[in-house]
């Protein structure tokens, strides 16, 4: 009975202490917290230092996902370049975990510290490439896939990739 | 057997197998890359080292390579040996060298043997800091896409390519680090199993054109175990399907039929699943003549309300399944029904199922034929008609090398060795044939005569060795041999005499002698003739005398070789076993199905014409089959003419459908179950891949549900696609076995679960139907079969039916497939795929010989039609695939240049072909020049589509008059396909050079 009443009396002491402590609540819609640049929240899509599309619809991203609310399909564009021809992701599902990113041979799929995506229909959860597409590089400012990868494009041909050599000449004897 | 010890563990092995081998059958994980369990071994890639050790007390060991490394008791070796396990790293990272940052664009990432060997290895950092080396690449057709940069030389492709598949035009090019794997230039790879190299190269140097356009990859595709409707071969497929469509065929391993390979026409033709004009939704033609889109209980009540009309008839089809076909006759009644052939084809048709049931000689599965050791094809173009029995022959024809190398006590998976002792000597392989064929390069002699000529000479060769079998000291109870029903030699001449002795001698000779003919060349003669010979072979003596050798070579010859001189003495109840082998092709995946359906009395179209023209006939139901591929386009004309109601059931637009009063969207192979026999008499089914789309229903749901709504007696009882098999399997006895040919939908794999179409990775699923609506749909259920629309279940251990895709841990590529096989290259562990339909008697081989027919006199200015066959084109469905189509050319006539010099044509012009009976003119085609044409005769190219007139107007022995066609506009000479750019610059142009502007 002593030791119950002590516990009330320590509890209310507490309570008063607070009283003139410094506020942690954050006005939040007005006052907006800060977010690292590697804050994991919205998806977007990203293009390379050229300004085309970084995606290459490798497919890594949506197997990845633990989740499994990226699904795309891949085409090819005229200039050779893989493209994905339709890229959606179901944010009613996504789970913000970040191994899309991960998963990215060409930094094109990126969290962004942008969480505020709620709506009342959760069909609007659900963004085509046109809505995931920004015009920047993202978190990545250098790179560029198709300057490594070997398939050759309208622009960069063969041997013109870092790294390579000049194509060789099957026809040649010279060592 | 041997006991080897791996790794301080002992295991018993096969004797004769190399340790790369047993390693693998063994389940354990050995990385290699120029091996191929269908082509033996090489010893180039130095992947698979592993540790020998001389004895107990070595400690050091040395490394070799375990595919030229031969098992013997009590060796000991090493895989996890830090000596060997240094090694195979050292060598994924110099392969690795120049290969190419390419794997997110690669097509072959995600199921690539070279990713999967380089994590095997745990290979991970790149030491090399030199400029890669690169090639460019070539324009290889519309079929295959080259990627030269990503090769690591070992020389698999060439290997399958020129090796096994007896190609020319592709070659290993330069030296060192420079070799390159291409053609001499740009152009079609020319070899009808080019698409092959997609599934052999271990990289992505070749990859499958038509799917790059529209990439998935496979951890993404649903899958399931399907047939290539292509021909009557009956190849297993694997079909994979994304956002519903149809994205590519790969091979499904089956021990007896299409092994590892599959031909061109069966993996890229099948995306006329995907073509624009497959049928939607049910159509009713309206009083103006065009097609109104009707729902589907509308059309079932049409349907249903026509069939109870009375004066009901039904036209199958042999490219749908038994169960189709069973439901349509029992709807019409058996009287009513038409398997669907015209009156040139039945018969034929039914002889080739008739000479193959009465024949005592064996019917071969592939595996067999590849086991032959003499080989005579009268008449039938397999390359062109049934294309893997063309890739089995080349097979066969090695045979010799397998026995030299045995007497060498050299083993048959050294390849390079086996190749060096045979050099050019081969098994005989003799073909008689219309013209020249694609065989003819490993052909022992090959003759070009007119179908009555062939028959002559197949049955002067039985006359050959039925006497000499009669003189033979060994023959104790001659087979009612009578040296009187040789054919009178003197009209023959001389130089044909020498080679029906050349021909009979060398299938005397032969332990497993192989005949091999079908309805390709439109004469029952010819096929009879060589049942003729199969007879003479096939007597009991012969039989004895063969099968005590059959084992002995068998053994060393391929390991699967037991398997089929087992099934030999099974079919036959003959103690003796026949080792002579008789294989008939037909036209159609399901031609020997119709056959064994509806017997030999069916009503040909031509029989359900005259009734139709007699009033008798005022509904007909047409399932999967375009009638107008069938006969002359007025015969045809004149049938749907007398008919009030035509109901057509079927998937692609076509003439008769286009002729329809109700037109019933079919679904396709791939939305479907059926089953189809195949031309040696192996019941097959092939599953649903993904859901028919729209309206689309399987034809036997649309007839069920035709049936079932006229309150049909014999379908009250049938609810799911195995009652109407059953169905099927109780009315009619000669399919009483395709209720074996798969599981039921009752079946669960280990007593657990259905078998997942969906790899364990499959992605997107809760994103790939939310753009239609964000609440995910329940899974497809499907009640049919036991395949599941989902990843759930168990993909492992099951019955060999329902292998839906093949994949194990670690092993993300179709190499994979060792995991799910009893021993390399043997039989799957769940059991070979599909039953065995035939029931021999052996009746045909006392009877007399029948008769010769008499020589064929070529007329001056009179030419005997005789069809000309292409594995592009020939064939209806997969003439609509869209790579298929850019390879097909137009209907030609081939004649000889002296006829053409008579004519005043020379190639490309065009000929007019008249009846010389009527006069009428058949069609106007263009000449092609093919001097091996059989003397008189002239070939047109079966199924293409002709300038003018139907090319189906012709039919195969009618006497034609030749004209040139004037006016006639010539066609742009242009090789198929070589509008395609360079692989290079996919932009449409050819002159990105070296070194081009570079706007990066």
């Amino acid at each position: 009975m002593f030791k119950s009443l002590r516990s009330q009396l320590t509890t209310l002491w507490t309570i008063l202490q607070h009283s003139f402590t410094r506020a942690e609540t954050v006005q939040y819609p007005e006052q907006k917290p800060y977010l690292a640049p590697r804050y994991r929240g919205r998806i977007v899509l990203t293009k390379d230092p050229d300004g085309d599309e970084r995606c290459v619809a490798c497919n890594l991203c949506a197997v990845a996902c633990p989740v499994d609310c990226i699904a795309l399909q891949q085409g090819v564009r005229e200039d050779g370049r893989w493209y994905p021809q339709f890229f959606r992701i179901n944010f009613s599902r996504c789970i913000m975990c970040g191994l899309c990113e991960e998963a990215c041979p060409t930094n094109a799929i990126q969290l962004t510290p942008d969480f505020e995506m709620c709506e009342y229909d959760r069909q609007n959860m659900v963004y085509e490439k046109e809505h995931l597409q920004i015009d920047g590089t993202g978190k990545y400012h250098q790179y560029n896939f198709y300057r490594v990868a070997g398939l050759a494009i309208s622009g960069k041909d063969k041997g013109q990739a870092e790294h390579e050599a000049q194509p060789i000449d099957v026809k040649s004897l010279l060592p | 057997m041997p006991v080897i010890r791996i790794d301080g563990q002992d295991y018993e092995v096969k004797e004769g197998d190399n340790l790369l081998q047993a390693c693998l059958g063994l389940g354990l994980d050995l990385p290699y890359f120029c091996w191929h369990p269908a082509m033996g071994s090489i010893g180039a890639c130095r992947q698979c080292a592993v540790v020998q050790y001389q004895n107990a007390e070595d400690q050091r060991g040395r490394l070799v390579m375990s595919c030229m490394t031969p098992v013997s008791d009590g060796a000991i070796f090493s895989l996890a040996g830090d000596k060997a396990a240094t090694f195979r790293q050292a060598i994924i990272e110099s392969l690795m060298t120049n290969h190419p940052h390419d794997c997110p664009v690669c097509a072959e990432g995600g199921e690539c043997h070279l990713q999967d060997m380089t994590v095997m290895v745990g290979h991970r950092d790149r030491h090399y800091r030199g400029l890669k080396r690169t090639h460019r690449n070539q324009n290889l057709g519309p079929l295959i896409q080259h990627e030269m940069n990503r090769c690591i030389a070992c020389y698999r492709c060439t290997r399958y390519y020129r090796d096994y598949a007896g190609g020319t035009d592709l070659a290993a090019m330069a030296a060192h680090n420079h070799v390159y794997f291409g053609r001499h230039e740009d152009g079609v790879l020319e070899s009808e199993f080019a698409g092959n190299l997609v599934e052999v190269c271990p990289t992505g140097v070749f990859t499958d054109k038509p799917l790059q356009q529209e990439y998935t990859r496979k951890w993404d595709l649903q899958s399931a175990p399907s047939l290539c409707t292509g021909c009557a071969v009956g190849c297993n497929t694997l079909a994979g399907e994304r956002y519903g469509k149809l994205k590519r065929i790969h091979n499904r391993y089956n021990s007896e039929v299409n092994g590892y390979f599959l031909c061109d026409r069966g993996r890229f033709g099948a995306s006329f699943v995907n073509h624009k004009q497959r049928l939607d939704w049910a159509g009713r033609r309206s009083a103006n003549g065009r097609f109104d889109a009707i729902d589907s209980d509308q059309a079932l009540q049409h349907l249903a309300a026509a069939c109870q009309r009375g004066g009901l008839a039904g036209i199958g089809s042999p490219r749908a399944s038994v169960e189709a076909n069973f439901l349509l006759r029992t709807l019409v009644g058996a009287d009513n029904y038409s398997p669907g052939f015209s009156a040139a084809e039945q018969p034929l048709v039914e002889l080739a199922l008739s000479l193959q049931q009465q024949t005592r000689a064996l019917i071969p599965s592939i595996k067999q034929i590849e086991s032959a050791d003499a080989v005579f094809i009268l008449g039938e173009d397999v390359t062109n008609t049934a294309p893997r029995i063309a890739l089995a022959l080349r097979q066969s024809v090695r045979n010799i090398a397998y026995t030299m190398a045995a007497q060498l006590r050299l083993l048959p998976w050294q390849d390079a060795a086996v190749r060096n002792l045979a050099q050019e000597q081969r098994n005989p392989l003799f073909i008689a044939a219309l013209a020249d064929t694609r065989l003819d390069d490993v052909a022992a002699a090959t003759l070009h005569l007119a179908p009555a000529d062939i028959a002559r000479l197949g049955h002067a060769v039985a006359a050959r060795i039925r006497t000499a079998r009669a003189h033979s000291p060994a023959t104790l109870s001659p087979n009612k041999v009578s040296p009187n029903k040789v054919p009178p030699n003197e009209v023959m001449d001389e130089a044909l005499q020498q080679q029906a002795d050349t021909i009979a001698s060398a299938l005397l000779d032969a332990k497993r002698p192989l005949l091999l003919s079908g309805t390709g060349c439109g004469s029952a003669a010819v096929m009879a003739a060589a049942a003729d010979i199969a007879a003479a072979l096939g007597s009991p003596a012969a039989a004895t005398v063969t099968k005590g050798n059959v084992n002995n070579s068998d053994s060393d010859s391929d390991s699967d070789a037991e398997n089929s001189s087992t099934t030999a003495s099974k079919v036959d109840s003959d103690a003796a076993g026949p080792a002579v082998m008789l294989c008939l092709a037909v036209p159609e995946a399901n031609s020997l199905g119709q056959a064994l359906l509806t017997g030999p009395s069916a009503p040909t179209l031509e029989a359900l014409t005259v009734r139709a023209v007699g009033g008798e006939i005022q509904t007909l139901l047409v399932l999967e089959n375009d009638l107008y591929r069938r006969g002359p386009a007025a015969d045809i004309e004149r049938l749907l003419q007398h008919v009030a109601e035509i109901i057509v059931i079927d998937s692609l637009d076509n003439p008769t459908l286009s002729a329809s009063t109700l037109a019933l969207p079919a679904a396709s192979f791939a939305e479907s179950e059926g089953t189809l026999v195949s031309m040696e008499g192996r019941a097959q089914r092939h599953f649903p891949v993904f859901l028919p789309a729209k309206e689309r229903r399987a034809s036997w749901q649309w007839l069920l549900a035709c049936l079932q709504a006229i309150s049909h007696p014999r379908t009250t009882d049938l609810q799911h696609f195995d009652d109407v098999t059953n169905a099927c399997a109780s009315d009619i006895a000669a399919l009483a076995n395709i209720t074996k040919a798969a599981p039921d939908h009752l079946f669960r794999n280990a007593g657990l679960a259905k078998v997942p179409r969906q790899p364990h990775r499959y992605s997107g699923r809760t994103a790939m139907g939310a753009n239609v609506s964000v609440h995910e749909p329940k899974q497809a259920a499907d009640e049919d079969s036991a395949l599941a629309f989902s990843m759930e279940g168990v993909n492992q251990f099951q019955p060999g039916a329902l292998l839906p895709f093949v994949w194990a841990p670690g092993w993300n590529s179709n190499q994979s497939l060792h995991k799910f096989q009893t021993e390399v290259g043997g039989p799957l562990k769940g059991g070979t795929a599909g039953a065995k339909l035939l029931q021999q008697t052996g009746a045909a081989d006392d009877h007399a010989a029948p008769l010769s027919p008499s020589a064929f006199k070529p007329v001056t200015g009179q030419w005997l039609l005789v069809p000309r066959y292409k594995i592009f084109g020939s064939e209806e469905l997969s003439a609509h695939s869209p790579a298929i189509a850019q390879l097909l050319l137009p209907a030609y006539l081939e004649i000889t240049a002296a006829d053409a010099e008579r004519l005043q044509v020379d190639e490309g012009d065009g000929v007019q072909v008249m009846d010389s009976a009527s006069g009428a003119t058949l069609a106007t085609l263009e000449v092609r020049i093919n001097d091996t044409m059989a003397d008189g005769c002239a070939g047109y190219s079966v199924g293409h589509s002709a300038h003018q007139g139907s090319i189906f107007n012709l039919v195969a022995g009618t006497g034609v008059a030749l004209q040139k066609a004037d006016p006639w506009q010539r066609r742009t000479q242009s090789a198929p396909g070589a509008d395609l750019i360079a692989t290079d610059s996919p932009t449409n142009s050819n002159t990105a050079a070296p070194g081009g502007p570079n706007h990066v």
